[in-house]
């Protein structure tokens, strides 16, 4: 625990992995498509804490990790984006929030 | 302040002035992306000169980096003059610049196609969105086989999964919106993982570049569940049974041009990746264990989707399912290539690229002969192909010169693939492979002859709506060069030995 507060990136970093967590669960017991897609924002989120906590706490201050994670969120935010357009399409025609594999199971 | 930076600084400026160029290698990443954004300025469903003068450009350029790599082996390039780390590092092994020309050549034929559609079937709100969309798919296919660190492939992995579900959905019907949003999940959820082991990776090495993370490589805690989170995420993009639930409904639900692209190459590249990760870095990871447990997946792959193929009523269904199979045979390949045999290795690495190129080359004149079929029947199921045997003789034959090809009948490619990897497993004493292996030929026997018993039936003739001649041509030519890759596989396998990554094997 003492080294938990000597070292704020890893802290970062567990907390990264336990949003992971918690956002896979989310994405595996959710059918609805928003869950889902609100699971794998949460899920980024996580990953990028992970990116750049635990690479501070191995080897200090370090430049490249945040760049990669400003990448990172662009590429989450465009990928969020094509997912909302393309689901909301799918609900103007249909009226579902659950795509069909997942109804019958 | 830290000195660290400061010496980083003084070695890049020193290594940025003696770095070997080859602008080829970026013309292969600025040629589509130029096309993608040039053919986005005024979207339109056809726009038949634009996009052949991109087709063809994109196409010589590919072949000079091809045949430039031939002659000199492989090429590193640091885009802008800018090395790693802060830089994008290019590198164009044998492999890489194969598949560049391979990628040219399949989507010059996926988007002659496309031109040859005729305006009826250009109607629908997204229609034209295609060919930026399209374009985009290329550079982000070049970008992930061109890649030489682990982050620049995370980058090309999105934009190639953002692209190939946009070109999906572009399909606009409700069918082909439900296959994109699946799709999408699962692309968005194995490339998470991906991220998740690169960063893993990166806390453990401190780079990102395949090179400096294989020459520092220890087999650590850290570095196993990162290789862990990242085989799980490639192996769900790579639709990996049991993990191939999201292919099917995509690849049969978009467009033919579209299926045949998502299922030549799209699914190839992060098998691509999976491969550079595997053999180059974590190669004293690869133990049999891990080798035989992918190869065991493989081998429920062939099977599985050999079986579905066999049972499906919908004929692109069928051809889809066709690609869960074929891709098993490209994870039976792994546990033959860390064998202790060097004959065996050789055979098995041979093997693998020709299964690449020749599956891409044969699956999608299949989907575009498919497609030819189901736009003349007017139906996607497989007992209404009764008598097209007499109206549609091109479209039929050109699906019957693919299906020799991925059935592994000489003289096809993918006969001269599966000799190869037959003999590895006969060389290495892996005898359940060649088992696998001859189980899987029988049983895409058994999905193809299903088409062609429904094809040769008689059936009303006037029910026949005529398609473009242009279809035909291009699903032939590309069924034709699969073939003509088993005749002429020596000067293509050659190249594609070059910085092979078998670090026990080949020399």
């Amino acid at each position: 625990m003492t080294t938990l507060l000597q070292s704020a990136p890893l802290f970062y970093a567990l907390v990264g992995a336990l949003l992971v967590a918690i956002a896979f669960t989310a994405f595996a017991a959710h059918t609805h498509v928003l869950r889902r897609l609100l699971a794998f924002n949460v899920m980024g989120t996580g990953s990028f804490l992970i990116l750049v906590g635990l690479a501070q706490h191995t080897r200090g201050p370090d430049p490249v990790p945040q760049a990669l994670v400003l990448t990172g969120i662009v590429v989450a935010v465009a990928s969020t984006a094509l997912a909302l357009v393309v689901f909301r399409r799918w609900y103007e025609a249909t009226g579902h929030v659950v795509l069909p594999e997942d109804e019958r199971a | 302040m830290s000195v660290a930076p400061a010496a980083t600084l003084l070695a890049l400026m020193q290594s940025g002035s003696t770095v070997a160029a080859s602008p080829l290698i970026a013309l292969a990443l600025v040629i589509p992306l130029c096309w993608a954004v040039l053919t986005a300025m005024r979207p339109a469903p056809r726009q038949t000169l634009l996009v052949l003068s991109g087709l063809g450009i994109w196409n010589v350029a590919s072949a000079m980096l091809w045949w430039h790599t031939r002659a000199n082996g492989v090429v590193n390039y640091a885009l802008g003059g800018w090395s790693e780390p802060l830089g994008i590092g290019l590198r164009a092994d044998g492999i890489a610049s194969s598949l560049v020309l391979l990628t040219a050549v399949i989507a010059g034929g996926c988007g002659v196609y496309r031109l040859c559609t005729p305006d009826a079937d250009l109607r629908g709100t997204a229609m034209r969105w295609f060919w930026p969309l399209f374009f985009l798919l290329g550079a982000a296919l070049n970008a992930v086989w061109l890649a030489a660190d682990l982050f620049n492939m995370y980058v090309g992995l999105e934009l190639l999964g953002l692209s190939a579900v946009g070109l999906v959905a572009v399909a606009g019907t409700t069918a082909a919106l439900s296959a994109a949003l699946r799709y999408l999940l699962a692309a968005l959820l194995g490339s998470l993982a991906y991220l998740l082991g690169v960063a893993l990776l990166y806390a453990e090495y401190g780079s990102l570049a395949l090179s400096s993370v294989a020459s520092g490589f220890a087999p650590t805690d850290t570095t196993i569940v990162a290789l862990g989170f990242i085989t799980a995420g490639l192996c769900l993009k790579t639709a990996l049974f049991p993990l191939h639930g999201w292919l099917p409904p995509a690849h049969s639900a978009a467009l033919p041009p579209v299926s045949a692209l998502l299922s030549a190459l799209v699914v190839k590249a992060s098998f691509v990746m999976l491969l550079r990760i595997w053999l180059g870095p974590g190669a004293p990871l690869l133990v049999p264990t891990v080798a035989q447990g992918l190869g065991v997946l493989g081998a429920g792959a062939i099977v599985w989707g050999g079986w579905q193929a066999i049972q499906h009523a919908d004929l692109k269904m069928l051809v889809a399912h066709s690609t869960v199979a074929q891709l098993g045979y490209l994870f039976v390949a792994i546990p033959l290539l860390i064998d202790a045999s060097d004959t065996a290795r050789a055979f098995a690495w041979d093997g693998l690229m020709l299964q690449i190129v020749s599956h891409a080359l044969a699956k999608s004149a299949m989907f575009l002969a498919s497609g030819t079929l189901i736009a003349a029947v007017g139906s996607g199921k497989v007992v209404d192909l009764a008598g097209v045997s007499r109206h549609m003789p091109l479209a039929l034959f050109a699906f019957g010169l693919a299906a020799v090809s991925l059935m592994g009948l000489p003289p096809s490619g993918g006969f001269s693939a599966k000799w190869l990897l037959l003999q590895a497993a006969l060389a290495g004493g892996q005898w359940h492979w060649a088992a696998v292996l001859l189980a899987g030929g029988l049983l895409t026997a058994g999905y193809v002859f299903r088409v062609f018993r429904a094809s040769f039936l008689q059936g009303a003739e006037d029910r026949f709506t005529d398609t473009p001649l242009g279809w035909d041509v291009v699903a032939l030519l590309l069924a034709g060069m699969a073939i003509m890759l088993g005749l002429l596989s020596t000067g293509p396998l050659d190249v594609m030995r070059f910085g092979a990554l078998l670090q026990r094997g080949i020399t």
